[in-house]
């Protein structure tokens, strides 16, 4: 018994490190070494057969290049556009999730959310390409209904694109959404209510205010998996799609071309990384507080 | 401001059963009540969050009916005083400025001016998480109070707040009112908030007023039982009339102790009964003999002296029937010797113990 507390000094970093160990692991194993060999591919170019030479050319090229230089800016801001419109359609249903369902129909709306994504996002993705080729179901019923003369192909649109993003972001978006609304106390929206204040003063003045971290976790997280998105754009957007993934896939597997599809991959991990700093600055948030309110 | 016939139901609870009462300018009206009688719902209506099944509203003649709480000329201060985290404590005050259109130099100046008059100049640019319990108390009174409601509305504002500064702030509460001639409209289940703090007092009960006076009143002339007994303290016997005698009645316990007291309402001989005798209008002595001569005389026996300094009490049960009956004990220190099981003799004026027929409920 005697021995006992002088044991636990020297104990606790050694449980703490075999507690870690497994996420120490996997964060060296499968994310830090495999970025360090492709970061490493990134800035070599082929000079001869089996023969390499470290240069820029890589990424040269990207700049050189117009088309991959417009499929880069394109995918940000359809990026940002989905995020803002995932945020839009989410922070209804976050707000009647949170605040007016009660009880057993506030649960049942989440699960409403949940449902689809218990449905793999190929299979996802294919259905809705279903509803919207040219022989599919909407064109058919815009036909029956009179509003087109001929099936219209809603495929292969931005449009198309973009709703196809937003379905696949929505839960991401509501769940950060409703944690932070939920936190809202409703004496303040009545308070802010009794001083005067009207129903958008109220969402601007306080509900805005309050919800920021969620709202800017989810932007974050929205915005990252569809900038990193590749099936959905792919199915949707067919050719047109013009997405940044399908340039690095391209250079990968049909091109052969590692070296420059790691360097696609590393410009993209700089967009992504300068947009997130971006949005927290012009949000005014911090990065660690919005993590941890999430 | 008044109400008239107010009705509010809850499923098939009645809230707010067909109140009316008014209000006097620049008044403090409280309205006090055991939790769930109806008081907040009561409140709500007044600042506009739920409307009424029946009845209207009027403030400062103008009927309220169908209008917003953002409309309405009054403004309430929450029991978790509800204070924007999100905020600087000025920019909580200038709020409702804001909302009115006011300049931005203008709101500053005037908030700043409030913060003044509630003792917190200089508070402006601080945060509300940097404030104290009663300062932010102030904050919340003051961001009120800066629009110059004709009538501000109280929930229970010193629920959340420690014992020694809700007495600090029932003191300051009560300063405020008078300073700013404002009409306050306060709900709490605190007896004593409610007595210290106000110029008339409603008690109220399952939804109704059981009854609306100044605090005297409701201490020295309660007009129903629930009144005598939730307004202070109060010994409570409960027996028979067996003489009406002009307005006093004399009564019987079912085990035989009988005393008289002053009758309030009607009760026939034969009826059930309730007397209310306050602890500090009864009178100790060692003998009978040392009691005053024209009161009915009664002995028992110490079971516990309760110090509590200036309110101390000896709770003594009568000798015959050993039911337990409080007696303040006087500031003197004159019976601080007393001990457990000693026998005592005590009385009381009947003209100031109050009996009414019993509620519904109660058996002798």
């Amino acid at each position: 018994m005697a021995a006992a507390p002088a044991k636990t000094p020297g104990q606790a970093p050694l449980v703490l490190g075999l507690l870690l160990a497994p996420a120490l692991f996997w964060l060296l194993a499968l994310v830090i070494l495999p970025h360090v060999d492709l970061a490493i591919l990134s800035f070599r170019e082929r000079v001869g057969p089996r023969q390499y030479a470290a240069s820029l050319a890589q990424y040269k090229t990207f700049f050189e290049e117009p088309l991959y230089l417009h499929v880069f800016l394109r995918t940000a801001v359809m990026s940002v556009i989905a995020t803002f419109l995932t945020l839009l359609l989410a922070f209804p249903i976050a707000w009647i999730i949170a605040k007016l369902a009660r009880g057993r129909a506030g649960s049942l709306l989440f699960i409403v959310c949940l449902i689809p994504f218990w449905v793999s996002e190929t299979v996802r993705t294919l259905g809705w390409m279903i509803l919207l080729r040219e022989s599919g179901v909407l064109p058919a019923l815009l036909v029956k209904l009179g509003l087109a003369s001929v099936p219209p192909e809603l495929l292969y649109r931005d449009a198309t694109i973009l709703v196809g993003l937003v379905y696949t972001s929505l839960l991401f978006m509501v769940v950060p959404l409703v944690t932070a609304l939920e936190s809202l106390d409703n004496s303040l929206i009545e308070a802010a209510y009794d001083l005067g204040a009207g129903g958008f003063t109220i969402l601007r003045k306080i509900v805005i205010p309050h919800a920021a971290p969620g709202i800017t976790a989810g932007c974050i997280v929205v915005f990252m998996l569809t900038l990193g998105n590749y099936l959905t754009p792919t199915l949707l957007g067919g050719k047109n799609s013009q997405w940044f993934t399908e340039q690095i896939y391209t250079q990968f597997i049909t091109r052969f071309n590692w070296e420059q599809g790691a360097a696609f991959g590393f410009l993209l991990l700089g967009l992504s990384t300068a947009l997130v700093v971006a949005g927290l600055k012009i949000s005014g948030q911090q990065f660690g507080d919005v993590m941890r309110r999430t | 401001m008044a109400a008239e016939r107010l009705v509010k139901r809850f499923a098939d609870h009645l809230a707010v059963d067909s109140l009316s009462f008014s209000v006097q300018r620049g008044s403090f009206f409280s309205i006090l009540g055991p939790s769930g009688c109806g008081k907040t719902t009561l409140l709500r209506m007044i600042a506009g969050f739920i409307a009424p099944d029946e009845g209207d509203i009027v403030i400062g003649g103008k009927s309220m009916y169908g209008v917003a709480p953002n409309r309405r000329p009054v403004n309430m201060v929450f029991q978790q005083l509800a204070l924007f985290p999100m905020m600087s404590v000025g920019e909580n005050v200038a709020f409702g400025l804001a909302r009115r259109g006011m300049d931005r130099a203008q709101q500053r100046q005037r908030s700043n001016a409030m913060l003044e008059r509630v003792g917190l100049a200089g508070a402006y640019p601080k945060r509300v998480d940097e404030l104290s319990g009663g300062q932010r108390q102030r904050v919340a009174i003051a961001r009120s109070l800066v629009l110059e409601p004709t009538l501000l509305l109280l929930d229970e504002p010193l629920g959340a707040l420690d014992l020694k500064l809700r007495e600090h702030m029932k003191i300051e509460l009560k300063q405020l009112q008078a300073a700013f001639g404002t009409t306050f409209v306060y709900i709490t289940h605190d007896q004593s908030e409610a007595l210290v703090l106000s110029d008339h007092v409603a008690v109220m009960n399952q939804g109704r007023f059981e009854q609306i006076g100044t605090p005297q009143d409701l201490y020295y002339r309660p007009q129903t039982p629930f009144v005598a007994g939730f307004v202070g303290a109060n010994n409570r016997i409960v027996g028979r009339a067996t003489v009406r005698d002009g307005t006093m009645t004399e009564l019987t316990t079912a085990d035989g102790w009988s005393m008289r007291a002053l009758q309030y309402g009607d009760s026939a001989v034969g009826d059930a009964v309730e007397v209310f005798v306050r602890p500090e209008i009864a009178t100790l002595a060692r003998s009978a003999a040392e009691l005053p001569p024209d009161q009915p005389a009664h002995s028992g026996e110490v079971q516990s002296v309760l110090f509590d300094g200036a309110n101390s009490a000896v709770l003594l049960q009568e000798i015959k029937t050993r039911r337990e009956f409080r007696i303040a004990l006087p500031q003197t220190g004159q019976f601080s010797d007393l001990r457990p099981h000693e026998k005592i003799a005590f009385s009381f004026d009947p003209q100031r113990a109050v009996c009414f027929a019993a509620r519904s409920g109660v058996t002798a």
